[in-house]
């Protein structure tokens, strides 16, 4: 069974809706942040979920661990309903599913020591007998992330913000939970604070057989680090599969489109790109059809009216689009 | 891009950097020494008052101060219509002004954060109703509201605390509700969240500390205001009762005698500008160091 | 060098702060060819910005030039008025910042904002009146059609906030390309953008560099960017150029173990299942920095020779590091 399962999860944020708006009989304006997902984690695996500013995918995280409370669909963990629990459940529940952050330098709160803030989630459901204890634990996880035995007494802003995301690391597993959102845990760091973390956490998914949901706009990232993919545009997964078939077979336009966008190292000197025409549309107005077609070269008639279903492409490979069956891919078209 | 070094010495807290700035800014150190002395004044009023305020000499009655013809030194700033001592009266009224000066700050502050840190943080139906009735209190014109208050509730110094905290607490609240908006939104709040923090914690422990400097500037230049609208409640005779000696009871008991006795009012009317002023400049000091994002 | 626009030669740029002196540009030589597309690497603290910064002549207090000198189209820049280095500014050489939103006036529409650099700087311009006012608006109606903004009449009369960052982007590399400068500095352009966004921005700048003749200095901190767009690069470490050359040659055969360090420290797909190498540690504080190599601390193949003092060397026709090792046999 997998460790998660989420059905036909959404989060809509209802636009203001004031007096005025009333008399002239406005329409409500719904955002659908997040819209009908279906997805599941097994144990100990990571999937890494990939797309662009605004895509929904933090929200998709947070409404998962119902920071932000979900409108519609539901999430199990381990056999639980999470959407159901009543609040002693949830909190009990909290000390098994933890974030990290992506923002080094707002995920720790400025007036509080490490010692402090790393020791929250021991005190908060009662881990520690006593002080002394909880001071033990805190040192050895801080030990563990890497930081000095002598800065726990120090406040965030004496960190680097490699070191501040080894403190919100720290918090997050000290309370040893089994799944966390990694929520762009690297997108704030210099290249080289950015490898030190992702071998952290890495290693620390070893050691405490730990499971990720790991959120980024970086293919790179989740090319090497997740085992599965899951590519979102617009509130909705447009396709997912194993990472070596994503990256290697992608189907969907965007994902080519996605994946083509990237410089690499590797490539030097000009290649082939293909260009997607636009900005995202905006999410009070989404596209109706497919929400990708205002940008895809590839759309025809029936991706403007009518949104396409979720196909099995491959093994645990589906994806999203109109013009599957054509097996056509964006490369193809560009260089025609 | 981050240029200073961003190892300060371990023990450096973000409240002790502030007082390091607070007290490298000269004016403001001298204003809140001149603060301090007014307190010290008022606290030791008995010792330092060289006569009793409220012993009347109809000798002395409108006697000049000390360095003008008809004017005696021990009577330092003269006297006034009933022939009490104008300094002894100035140094017992510094107890009324800032006692209440300090009152009405304490409790308006007290109510306005937790209003503030409830509206800001439940949002919803309490924001509504606590955002309404700050709004309607804010329409009435403070020192009519508080003349208004006074004149039901009759003179005292309980009522006068009562009358100016009634209005008072909307602005911490303002403040806190702003500030509150803006922090519970920070990833450290989610964090208490997703930790099982429940919103008492995440109110009091995790936000509460963070939105307390501008509520500390604020309170301090706020303080200065309701030193004024006590005189100003006092100065109209709705304040504490005489014989109880009050600065702005003092102004206007010395008014009718302006031309010819210009001390009775004058010394006390100074005693406020003084003291107001020195508070002014302390916290804007204060808030330059606390709450940087104001200063220039 | 020849056939250099810009030649900046042992610039030291420091900031008085309260903890201390801080060297953030400490020596550095840097020249940008004609036509040519110069990438400017390193992590924040690395002073990449802050070179550039001191070359526009907008350094900040409590930061200023200590010594060197700017060479810019023949003109020392340093030996400038600040009236003179205003002409320069905007018409000669123009700089894009980071962060579009913050960068553009919020209280200004587009046109007015273009308009704003073409009257400071454009001598072209019939002098007064009407016929002036539509030479500046047939300019900007050219400049954002340039940067491939469509409709542009009724776009200039918008403001910042009605664009999206991509567009915004777009809007500055427009401001800054009003009148026809010589060097385009882009500070970051692409790094508050999303990828399928970067990669239209980039290939912009690549045209118009292509279509003007215009030279280029593209800071970043992604060597892909680097990568796929630049002729040279120059990689920078705690306020100096540790290594510079042909981006073929410093990305295909890095001689300092900084730069190899930050190549394998990109991860990358072709990786999966290996261990990723960090570079361990973190950029040292640039307080009162020892004479040694900048690197010493972090650097996996470090021995005492690397204490003394590092200079720059040449290690190949136009391949420079700031290492004892380069050139010699790889241990």
């Amino acid at each position: 069974m997998s460790l998660l399962k989420v059905e036909g999860l959404s989060k809509h944020y209802q636009g203001k809706h004031g007096l005025f708006d009333r008399l002239t009989g406005a329409r409500h304006t719904v955002v659908r942040a997040v819209n009908e997902i279906d997805l599941t984690v097994e144990k100990g695996e990571i999937l890494g979920l990939i797309g662009e500013s605004g895509c929904g995918k933090s929200t998709l995280g947070r409404a998962i661990l119902r920071l932000h409370e979900p409108t519609s669909g539901t999430v199990n963990f381990d056999g639980a309903n999470v959407t159901t629990l009543d609040p002693a459940a949830l909190k009990a529940m909290r000390r098994r599913m933890q974030i990290i952050f992506q923002d080094p330098y707002a995920c720790l709160n400025p007036r509080r020591t490490v010692a402090e803030i790393v020791g929250l989630p021991l005190k908060l459901h009662g881990l520690a007998a006593n002080e002394a204890e909880q001071r033990e634990k805190v040192a050895a996880i801080c030990a563990r992330v890497g930081l000095k035995p002598g800065q726990i007494d120090r406040y965030p802003h004496q960190f680097s913000g490699g070191q501040r995301q080894r403190i919100g690391i720290a918090r997050a597993l000290i309370s040893h939970p089994e799944f966390i959102v990694c929520d762009e845990p690297v997108s704030a760091l210099d290249v080289s604070i950015q490898a030190q973390i992702i071998a952290l956490l890495l290693e620390l998914k070893r050691e405490m057989g730990l499971t990720y949901l790991f959120i980024s706009h970086d293919i790179s990232v989740i090319g090497y680090l997740a085992d599965r993919v899951a590519v979102m545009y617009m509130g909705q997964i447009v396709e997912m599969g194993p990472v070596e078939q994503i990256l290697a077979n992608p189907r969907h336009p965007y994902t080519q489109s996605l994946m083509s966008a990237v410089p690499e190292v590797d490539h030097s000197g000009p290649r082939k790109r293909i260009k997607l025409s636009g900005d995202l549309p905006s999410p009070l107005r989404p596209p109706t059809g497919c929400k990708f077609h205002t940008r895809c070269p590839l759309a025809v008639d029936a991706c403007r009216s009518q949104q396409p279903d979720i196909e099995t492409v491959g093994p645990g490979h589906t994806a999203a689009c109109h013009r599957l069956a054509e097996k056509l891919t964006l490369l193809d078209e560009a260089s025609a | 891009m981050s240029l200073a070094a961003e190892t300060p010495a371990a023990s450096e807290t973000i409240l002790r950097r502030n007082l390091a700035t607070f007290s490298g800014n000269r004016l403001a150190m001298l204003c809140a020494l001149i603060v301090v002395l007014f307190v010290v004044m008022a606290v030791f009023a008995p010792w330092i008052a060289p006569h009793d305020p409220n012993e009347t000499d109809l000798f002395r009655r409108l006697q000049p101060p000390g360095w003008m013809a008809g004017g005696e030194w021990s009577y330092f700033l003269g006297c006034d219509a009933l022939g009490r001592d104008i300094l002894s009266r100035i140094v017992y009224g510094a107890r009324i002004s800032i006692f209440i000066g300090i009152a009405v700050i304490l409790v308006a502050t007290t109510i306005g954060i937790l209003a503030g840190l409830a509206a800001g943080y439940l949002r919803g139906w309490v924001d509504m109703v606590i955002s309404r009735i700050v709004d309607i209190l804010l329409g009435f014109p403070y020192l009519i509201f508080a003349i208004g208050l006074m004149a039901m509730m009759g003179p005292g110094l309980w009522n006068i605390i009562f009358a100016l905290a009634y209005k008072e607490w909307v602005i911490p609240a303002r403040v806190v509700r702003g500030e509150t908006l803006v922090t519970r939104e920070l990833e450290y709040v989610e964090a208490a969240r997703a930790l099982g923090a429940s919103r008492g914690h995440i109110m009091l422990r995790e936000i509460l500390p963070n939105v307390l400097s501008p509520v500390i500037v604020v309170a301090t230049i706020r303080m200065a205001h309701v030193i004024i609208l006590e005189a100003s409640l006092s100065f109209l005779g709705l304040g504490v009762q005489p014989p109880t000696a009050s600065w702005g009871s003092m102004v206007s008991d010395g008014r009718a005698f302006i031309l010819e006795a210009w001390w009775v009012s004058t010394f006390p009317g100074l005693a406020i500008l003084f003291l107001v002023l020195a508070i002014n400049v302390a916290s804007q000091g204060l808030r330059d160091a606390f709450d940087p994002r104001f200063s220039e | 060098m020849k056939d250099a626009l810009l030649e900046v030669r042992d610039l030291r740029t420091v900031f008085e702060t309260r903890a201390g002196r801080v060297c953030a540009v400490d020596g550095v030589s840097v020249a940008v060819r004609r036509g040519e597309c110069l990438g400017i690497v390193g992590e924040s603290g690395s002073g990449k910005s802050v070179t550039f910064a001191s070359v526009m002549g907008l350094v900040k207090a409590p930061g200023r030039i200590e010594s060197g000198t700017i060479v810019f189209d023949g003109r020392d820049l340093r030996g400038l008025s600040p009236r003179q280095m205003r002409a320069v500014r905007g018409r000669d050489m123009a700089m894009t910042m980071q962060d579009a939103l913050t960068a553009l006036n919020p209280a200004l529409s587009v046109g007015e904002q273009i308009a704003e650099v073409l009257e400071a700087h454009d001598e072209t311009l019939p002098t007064r009146g009407a016929a002036r006012r539509a030479a500046i608006r047939k300019a900007s109606v050219e400049m954002l059609g340039l940067v491939g903004i469509p409709s542009a009449e009724t776009r200039l009369r918008q403001y910042p906030h009605e664009f999206s960052g991509g567009m915004r982007q777009r809007i500055m590399i427009a401001i800054a390309l009003a009148c026809r400068p010589k060097l385009l500095i882009a500070d970051e352009p692409t790094t508050a953008l999303d990828v399928t966004i970067q990669a239209q921005v980039l290939e912009l700048i690549s045209d118009i560099r292509k279509e003007f003749g215009m030279s280029v200095a593209l800071i970043t901190h992604d060597l892909g960017v680097v990568a796929e767009h630049c002729d040279r690069v120059m990689v920078m470490y705690a306020g100096q150029v540790v290594e510079e050359g042909l981006t073929a040659e410093v990305i295909g055969a890095p001689k300092h173990p900084y730069t190899q360090g930050l190549l394998a420290s990109i991860p990358r797909p072709a990786l999966r299942g290996e261990p990723i190498h960090p570079i361990e540690g973190q950029v040292p504080d640039l307080i009162d920095l020892e004479p040694q190599c900048r690197f010493y601390s972090r650097c996996s193949q470090r021995r005492e020779r690397c204490l003394a003092p590092i200079e720059m060397r040449a290690i190949g026709p136009a391949h420079n590091a700031r290492c004892i090792l380069a050139g010699e046999e790889e241990t």
